[in-house]
């Protein structure tokens, strides 16, 4: 090993171990940002470094670093105005675009190490970057995929075509016989990566359209995991530390995160991945048996008089809070009652928002400080001495059937917001939920529904408890 | 294959420490945790780099420029969204690092 070569052999090493004391920080929102900091710090090392033994190894053409200096320049302009411009609702896609472009990236790292070295890649190269070209454009499709269906410019529901397994099987095979004649037809390796690149694009495809809208923060998470295997593989064909220990660190995270989200919507990971429910469709499974009861409506004034005279109020935010951009107007009424003396928490669902911890992320814009953001295990032996549960935009994660077996949502953690003394709902319709089912909680004799947008009706409520106030 | 030996060490190693950091991270930093380690998979930029050295040929150069492009967005706007909304989250008690905070929101506002 050359001078050079070692000193960046440690270098990356120091970038890998700051990229691991990073996430450590993130532990804590006390600490997370900082956390986040000393990960840039460490990748911006290993970028310097990367240049350093660019120049002082040499190379064959000036033209190739110009073009490499021009695409970090334009992509580093394209990161900054994205992340700078987008919403806060948003964010999943934006996480899972540049899931996008690390997967694509990261099979181009490959593709270029199989196609351009200089007397033919050796098997361990072809192993590697062949995994990390198959991984890598998989995750490329199927990210561009989820993010489109986020966006609502792919279709939410389950798109499944005719014989879809078959198909799955076919592209799959396809896919692996193209990788194992890369490897051992060294006569045609140019032609093999590419169908494999090719036959893995169609697989992300295949594999992310069946999956309903619901499903896609699960969705991303895995894919998050699959760029990180893939950069990791890339790391392994061109033998550099920091992407293989960064590649890891990916995987990790998003497999960890994966089996978290799929446990909080108490799907096992391998049924939420094979597409179905997340659409809607587990409606017919339901009918007829709905819910005995009527449900009860309120008005703005006199949700008002429940919330000032309360002791205690727990909001129970949902999506659909984020959908009618309401939830500067809940901590505005949050702020207003606390004011007032009243105690206000906010309970947060593991799922609730389109992502895990979303609802954290949306809140925490809206200036809610985050000791008042409480999990499902932590505020549920608190409903009980709620005077008033205020549920907004929130529907299947309240669900009591949910203890019950035999219903779509059996099973599935939820808040008991059945057990506050009052239950007020903030709902834009009758409708459903995702998982297609009447929510039993609008019919107990403790609920009183507000139909309407959240944020209108939140505003009237402020506007009632301001004249009960003064 | 004995050269990959030490590499695959280091992979599984880095998986567990991964799986072990990770699972301590609470749900609230979930989102900007996702958003983080998927900045963190941006390194391929290094990989892009080094390949830099090898290419002479108009399809390597397409190549690079590519990988450069998507690269560099990956970690460059992961990075910086996660900042962003790592700053939102605050604490009701008042924090030592709030004088940073007022810091980055008159940035802001200037820069606007």
């Amino acid at each position: 090993m050359s001078v050079i070569d070692t000193i960046a052999w440690f270098v990356y090493l120091l970038a890998a171990v700051l990229f691991v004391v990073g996430l450590h920080d993130m532990n804590s929102p006390k600490t997370a940002r900082q956390g986040n900091r000393i990960s840039a710090f460490g990748m911006i090392l290993a970028v310097i470094m990367a240049f350093i033994s660019l120049f002082v190894k040499g190379f064959v053409s000036t033209t190739a670093v110009i073009v490499l200096v021009v695409g970090i320049a334009i992509g580093a302009v394209a990161g900054v105005l994205s992340a700078k411009k987008v919403k806060m609702t948003d964010m999943p896609q934006l996480v899972s675009v540049f899931n996008t472009v690390g997967g694509g990236a990261a099979a181009l790292v490959a593709l270029n190490d199989i196609l351009t070295s200089k007397g033919g890649p050796t098997s361990v190269v072809l192993v590697t970057a062949g995994l990390g070209i198959v991984i890598g454009s998989v995750t490329f499709t199927g990210s561009l995929i989820a993010a489109g269906k986020l966006q609502g410019i792919v279709p939410g529901k389950p798109l499944v075509l005719p014989a879809q397994t078959l198909w799955n099987n076919v592209v799959i095979l396809a896919t692996i016989v193209s990788f194992v004649l890369l490897i051992i037809d060294h006569s045609h390796t140019g032609l093999w990566a590419i169908l494999a690149t090719v036959f893995a694009m169609i697989y992300g495809l295949l594999f992310v359209f069946p999956i309903g809208g619901a499903d896609m923060p699960v969705v991303i998470s895995v894919l998050n995991a699959c760029t990180g295997t893939a950069v990791a593989m890339s790391g392994l064909a061109i033998d550099n530390v920091a992407l293989i220990v960064a590649g890891a660190l990916v995987g990790a995270a998003g497999v960890t995160l994966s089996v978290l989200m799929a446990k909080a919507m108490n799907r096992p990971l391998t049924a939420v991945l094979s597409g179905g429910f997340g659409g809607g469709n587990a409606a017919a499974t339901s009918e007829g048996e709905g819910p005995e009861g009527t449900m009860r409506e309120t008005t703005a004034d006199d949700v008002a008089v429940q919330l000032v005279y309360a002791d205690k109020v727990i909001f129970v935010p949902g999506f659909g809070l984020a959908q009618a951009q309401a939830q500067r107007t809940l901590a505005d009424l949050g702020e207003l009652l606390k004011g007032h003396g009243v105690q206000v928490s906010y309970a947060i669902h593991p799922v609730a928002g389109r992502m895990p911890g979303h609802m954290n992320v949306l809140l925490a814009e809206a200036n809610v400080p985050y000791e008042e953001l409480i999990d499902l295990d932590d505020i549920n032996p608190q409903f009980s001495s709620a005077n008033v549960a205020l549920v907004v935009g929130a529907n299947d994660v309240t669900n009591p059937a949910a203890r019950r077996p035999g219903t779509p949502v059996s099973g599935m953690p939820i808040l008991d917001v059945d057990q506050a003394q009052n239950v007020v709902v903030i709902k834009r319709g009758r409708g459903k939920g995702y998982a297609g089912i009447e929510n039993e909680l609008y019919f107990e004799d403790n609920t009183q529904m507000l139909f309407g947008d959240a944020k209108v009706e939140l505003q009237d409520i402020i506007a009632a408890v301001k004249e009960l106030i003064d | 294959m004995s050269s990959l030996v030490v590499p695959i060490t280091l992979f599984i190693l880095a998986l567990l420490i991964g799986v072990e950091v990770i699972g301590k991270v609470p749900a609230t930093l979930h989102t900007p945790l996702m958003s983080g380690a998927n900045s963190i998979h941006g390194i391929v930029i290094v990989g892009v780099v080094l390949v830099t050295a090898d290419a002479d040929s108009v399809l390597g150069y397409i190549f690079i420029f590519l990988a450069a492009v998507l690269g560099t967005m990956n970690v460059v706007g992961g990075y910086v969204v996660t900042d962003r909304m790592l700053e939102m989250f605050k604490s009701s008690k008042p924090a030592k690092g709030s004088k940073d905070s007022d810091k980055a929101a008159a940035k802001e506002e200037a820069a606007q």
